[in-house]
């Protein structure tokens, strides 16, 4: 009985758009939904910094290099408010980064591809961040509070993002034959699986219903897709990119027409047989475990310098 | 013939440059990511100092050559870096026992360098100052809860101090050209400034329980005169990697 009027009220909340607190009542299903999108967010934070994270010794001017190393810095800094606002739920971090080891957790496959050249940094900028803030807009009016306010927050910095890789690659558009080449390969290694990005289509995505009711998604994969598509094509033409797809084409709503994505590759890389999902989460694995004594050691001085203060 | 004040440049501005570098390969790489945030902080800070040093150093030069062609396109005995900042990140005592010895001298040396004669050489050191003083509280705190934390951590990071601690020998050298320039009134005495970083440095030892290790001088030509470490090579290959490969493009 109690648990549905707690119900009632709860859904009461999220129709009158009023965000759900760390506090309130919830159930279950909502908590457990949000813990997964929103640690397998905090995660392709922390993983996204590694295809960058390739390229930063490489960079190849000061400006460059002091751009792409905040940036990277800037995806630390999502990951960490994002594993915050998931703590607010009653998880560890430590917990969160156990499961992603464990491959319990996911984070975005996009980052399972690799970056070969520094256009890959122009193109990951541009495209994956770029769909990625499609996504979080929209997300920033997710019933959620802390998720909610994390969003905002890292909403500021994306578009940042996206025009520092849009600026690399415009910037390598007007260089050398060979860096106009090297533009227009890593434009074609990173549509698609940026179109990826939202998922399956609608009809295929199995939590998407339970997600809309409770407003935790506002609107659906195939219409935040769209929504990138529209304003990435015209982008590309703009400084000289081929479209890598012979029959996409422009309607005359404004909106633009694609061929249909290879979901079996979507859902082979998803499944861990992308190019670099075991390096990815090897790397991370590494870094914990290699950061084991140091994480001890903090804790048995702070520990230490306790003691002292007691028996001073 | 290249100025005593352009070496000098470089020499400030290739430490600064080639420890960021070291710091930007370790993005990703840290025990958990607040560190990991704090460590690429101090990278981008040492970017930026390395960067108005290239600025300036470029002006002396002239002829139309840019901060980044100096510091990508140059031979690697035209670099003048210690040898402390080329190595590697063996694990995070050596990451931090690296860091905390060039952020006392840092420190040291910039607030010297605020007198300097040289408008250019004591704005940098004002605003770098700034910068250092929390790198240095950052890296001295770490020193402490290494070496005053668990066995484990105790043995690594007196291991990475025994290790660096050669290294620390060129931190204080002075030659000709360095010597010309304090006499101009650029330049500071690094006698004094070895003074200090002594005394901070014994005092952060002790109080994290590490012991200093024997003092020895070892035998390759220093950095600051373009005689490198193996490493070295190492750094340059990936750094100048798109230059090298592409001389013509612009980035």
């Amino acid at each position: 009985m109690e648990n549905s009027k707690n119900l009632e009220v709860f859904q009461a909340k999220i129709d009158a758009e009023i965000k759900i607190e760390p506090k309130d009542w919830m159930p279950d299903e909502y908590r457990q939904h949000l813990i997964r999108q929103m640690s397998q967010h905090a995660h392709s934070e922390v993983i996204g910094m590694q295809p960058e994270g390739n390229w930063i010794t490489r960079s190849p001017s000061l400006r460059a290099r002091k751009i792409l190393m905040a940036k990277v810095q800037d995806e630390g800094g999502h990951g960490l408010y994002l594993y915050c606002a998931t703590e607010t739920l009653g998880v560890t971090r430590e917990q969160l980064i156990q499961w992603l080891h464990e491959g319990k957790a996911k984070y975005a496959s996009v980052f399972n591809y690799p970056s070969p050249t520094w256009a890959d940094m122009g193109a990951i900028g541009w495209l994956v961040d770029g769909a990625a803030i499609v996504n979080q807009v929209s997300l920033q009016r997710t019933s959620y509070g802390p998720y909610s306010r994390a969003m905002v927050r890292i909403c500021k910095e994306e578009s940042f993002h996206q025009r520092q890789g849009y600026e690399i690659m415009a910037t390598l558009m007007e260089g050398t034959a060979e860096q106009k080449k090297m533009a227009q390969e890593a434009f074609e290694r990173w549509w698609w699986p940026s179109l990826m990005m939202f998922g399956p289509h609608d009809g295929d995505s199995p939590r998407s219903s339970n997600a809309m009711k409770w407003k935790i998604k506002r609107e659906t994969n195939d219409d935040l897709r769209q929504q990138f598509i529209d304003k990435t094509i015209p982008q590309a033409e703009l400084i000289g990119l081929k479209i890598p797809d012979a029959n996409y084409k422009l309607l005359e709503n404004g909106s633009y027409e694609t061929s249909d994505i290879d979901w079996d590759e979507f859902w082979n890389v998803i499944k861990g047989n992308g190019p670099c999902n075991t390096q990815r989460i090897k790397q991370h694995a590494a870094a914990h475990d290699n950061g084991q004594w140091v994480r001890e050691a903090a804790i048995a001085y702070n520990e230490k310098k306790e003691q002292q203060l007691k028996s001073a | 013939m290249e100025s005593n004040l352009y070496k000098f440049c470089l020499r400030l501005a290739d430490t600064s440059f080639i420890l960021s570098y070291r710091l930007g390969e370790y993005v990703s790489h840290g025990p958990f990511l607040e560190e990991d945030l704090s460590i690429t902080n101090v990278g981008l800070d040492l970017i930026g100092q390395a960067e108005s040093l290239f600025k300036y150093a470029a002006e002396i030069k002239g002829g139309g050559i840019t901060d980044d062609d100096i510091a990508y396109k140059r031979d690697e005995s035209e670099y003048l870096n210690f040898h402390l900042v080329e190595y590697p990140n063996e694990d995070f005592a050596f990451i931090t026992v690296r860091q905390f010895f060039m952020d006392v001298y840092n420190y040291h040396l910039f607030t010297a360098l605020k007198n300097s004669s040289d408008p250019t050489i004591a704005a940098v050191a004002a605003k770098s100052i700034k910068e250092v003083n929390y790198h240095l509280q950052r890296s001295r705190k770490w020193m402490l809860r290494l070496g005053d934390g668990t066995e484990e951590s105790h043995n690594k990071i007196q291991y990475a101090v025994n290790e660096l601690w050669k290294y620390t020998d060129e931190l204080f050298d002075m030659d000709a050209i360095h010597k010309s320039l304090i006499e101009e009134g650029v330049a500071v005495d690094l006698k004094e400034v070895e003074k200090s970083w002594i005394k901070d440095v014994l005092e952060a030892l002790g109080e994290a329980t590490v012991t200093k290790p024997e003092h020895v001088k070892h035998s390759l030509v220093y950095g600051k005169n373009g005689g490198h470490t193996d490493f070295m090579g190492y750094i340059l290959t990936d750094l100048q990697y798109l230059t090298n490969r592409y001389p013509d493009a612009i980035w």
